[in-house]
């Protein structure tokens, strides 16, 4: 099924008198492809958590249309939209089993879908078993891990044969290991289910390591929509390239003349097809290379070993973060002792942004 | 360790030592009464020992019409309030507009004196050479016959004391219904929005249960409440219960002790603990079906 939004926006009265509108959701349009796994990232207050209240019929837009497929639903009360909700804390009746609590949507059925009491029990050990739990349908809620209860409210979610399933910030009350594990399981789901799945996270490596689609939302704006590897590579703006990666962009601030771009004094790359002007230059931090002669020179604050990578802390004065972090091959010699340290940079994880509008500047740069 | 439960013994030093001069040892000391025949309590002195006592009050016609009234009015009461208190907190929560004053509305009779209630239900229901009363003149305007429901005949008056009851513990039961409902979480609610479920079924498949340990705890006080049941008969039908045929166990007990016939320590000591294993049962009973049916 595939989803779109069209101009959906969504505005929230302000507290108190004379209170400007919030404006949670500014004017909004995508198409979904069908059976795809979406990612809404950005920051909390984003507007991220609203959209999905929209989708699912929670919330009423302000103004805009959703289709899912060819039908329009913008009007059609949540019960009738079809979609399944995972919620963030996700609202597990606690006085039902898991059994009784995978089975409760079905038990709404009405008319034609009605079912007897033996299919609700097989849709629900169905349901069960694409989750892997099908050992605790006996058990509360209470009886069950942060992990376990994600899987049933997961299951619960596409017991009825949702038509999207959306969910809340599905990892965020799971802990570390937990998360890599569970993220890989959604994705699983969704491939053996082949539902469109739409889900929210603020968590942007959570967001990138599964999605095929990623949209990067902020203050209620979409700010770029496309593949993760896309959206890393050509961020289109300066929000969109702080916002993603871990450890996160570096930023300097810096000039295009003459064909070159400066940070500080020094000339560091090529640039075509930039005129002159005050740039935000951003680099990954991956996009550091330890050389003798590099173009771009820091002072240097400590060595940090993460086994697999090196991370480099340096200073700079044009830098706009108190510190730059470089992450390079664990083969490339660093004299810790020293006060400075030299890198050359690899132009494709450099992105160059305008001063004024923080917009992506596209140009070829080079050494 | 041994320094800390003695500090902790000392803390609680002046409770129990209230507790029990007022409490426990009245208790003993009623529970012995009760087998002592013809106890006198300015003599201190009794006949003899035995169940004497029990046999007297369990023959006694107004005994057992003090049981029966009270077992009419717990059986009628209780139910009824709870459920009607479960339906206005419903609505109470359900409504935007107006919520606060109907709440307060509806606690009102919480804070009102009972003999001052007493005296509205007398406007209401009570046949003077006047006027029959607002409640006979709704009857009247239905082409009914006027009925006497303070001096008329038994089903009348049991009909205001319920009625009267009813109304007069509903408040709290509303005021602790609403914080109850108040406290389920919405995000329950969105999750059977989001599968459809209707109303009646969010009510009683989600609602219910998780207010059900508050239920719970108002049907148990409300029974017990209801079983010592006194006051609200004297305000409606005066101190001569037993002439007006609606006593109740603890009137009974009153009347024993204090009334025109009054002076038998002994038979409202056993009257009381007569009461007590009656409170007891039920309240076993339903602590008992509480744990079946009741989710934490």
């Amino acid at each position: 099924m595939k989803v779109a939004l069209q101009n959906l926006t969504k505005r929230f009265p302000g507290r108190g008198r004379g209170a400007k509108d919030v404006i949670a959701v500014n004017d909004f349009t995508f198409e979904i492809p069908d059976g795809k796994l979406i990612g809404l990232l950005g920051p909390s207050g984003c507007g991220k958590s609203t959209t999905l209240n929209l989708l699912c019929g929670l919330q009423k837009p302000t103004s805009g249309r959703i289709f899912f497929g060819d039908d329009e639903v913008t009007k059609l009360p949540a019960e009738k939209r079809g979609v399944g909700f995972v919620f963030q804390n996700y609202a597990l009746y606690p006085h039902l089993t898991v059994r009784q609590n995978i089975m409760f949507p079905l038990e709404n059925l009405k008319g034609e879908q009605k079912m007897t009491k033996a299919q609700m029990q097989e849709k629900a050990l169905e349901a069960a078993r694409l989750v892997q739990i099908e050992e605790l349908m006996d058990r509360k809620p209470s009886e069950l891990s942060g992990g376990q209860q994600q899987r049933v409210a997961i299951a619960r979610a596409l017991v009825k044969r949702p038509r999207i399933l959306l969910l809340d910030e599905p990892l965020s009350n799971l802990d570390a290991r937990l998360r890599l594990q569970t993220r890989e399981e959604i994705r699983r789901i969704q491939r053996e289910t082949k539902i469109t799945t739409i889900f929210v996270t603020h968590d942007q490596e959570e967001a990138m390591s599964i999605s095929d689609l990623i949209v990067v939302m902020k203050d209620g704006v979409v700010h770029q929509i496309g593949k993760p590897q896309e959206v890393y590579d050509k961020p289109v703006n300066l929000f969109v390239a702080q916002f993603l990666g871990t450890p996160p962009v570096n930023t300097f601030d810096g000039r295009v003349k003459g064909g070159k771009l400066y940070i500080g004094d020094e000339a560091v790359l090529s640039v075509e097809g930039a005129d002159d002007q005050a740039v935000y230059v951003g680099i990954r931090p991956e996009g550091f290379v330890p050389e003798k002669d590099g173009a771009l020179g820091c002072g240097l604050v400590r060595v940090e070993v993460m086994g697999r990578d090196v991370s480099v802390v340096c200073t700079h004065g044009a830098a706009q973060n108190t510190s730059v972090r470089a992450i390079i091959d664990s083969d490339c010699e660093i004299d810790e002792e020293a006060d400075t340290v030299r890198f050359s940079l690899k132009p494709g994880k450099v992105h160059i942004f305008s001063k004024e509008t923080q917009q992506r500047i596209d140009c070829r740069l080079f050494i | 360790m041994e320094k800390q439960s003695i500090k902790g013994w000392l803390y609680l030093l002046p409770a129990v030592l209230f507790l029990g001069v007022f409490m426990v040892y009245p208790l003993i000391d009623v529970f012995i009464y009760s087998f002592e025949e013809g106890y006198n309590s300015a003599s201190q002195t009794y006949y003899g020992v035995g169940l004497y006592n029990y046999r007297y009050v369990l023959r006694d016609p107004y005994f057992l019409q003090a049981v029966k009234n009270t077992f009419i009015l717990v059986a009628v009461t209780v139910p009824l309030s709870t459920g009607i208190a479960l339906l206005i907190s419903v609505a109470l929560s359900s409504i935007k507009a107006l919520r606060n004053l109907f709440q307060t509305v509806y606690f009102l009779p919480y804070v009102t004196n009972t003999l001052a209630v007493g005296l509205v239900f007398m406007i209401l229901f009570k046949k003077t050479p006047y006027t029959d009363g607002f409640a006979n003149l709704v009857i009247n305007w239905f082409g009914g016959e006027s009925v006497d429901f303070i001096d008329g005949p038994y089903w009348a008056k049991m009909f205001v004391l319920c009625f009267y009851t009813i109304w007069v513990v509903m408040p709290f039961k509303i005021l602790i219904l609403t914080s109850a409902l108040a406290s389920v979480n919405e995000i329950y609610y969105n999750a059977a929005k989001v599968d459809g479920t209707p109303r009646l079924r969010v009510f009683a498949r989600i609602t219910l249960p998780m207010i059900s340990p508050t239920v719970f705890y108002l049907i148990i006080t409300g029974f017990i409440g209801a079983f010592k049941a006194y006051s609200d008969a004297v305000a409606l039908f005066g101190t001569n219960l037993n002439a007006a045929e609606m006593n109740t166990i603890v009137g009974y007990v009153y009347d024993m002790l204090y009334g025109n016939s009054g002076g038998y320590p002994s038979y409202a000591s056993a009257a009381a603990i007569i009461l007590f294993a009656i409170v007891l049962t039920i309240t076993c009973i339903n602590l008992m079906i509480s744990r079946k049916h009741v989710h934490y």
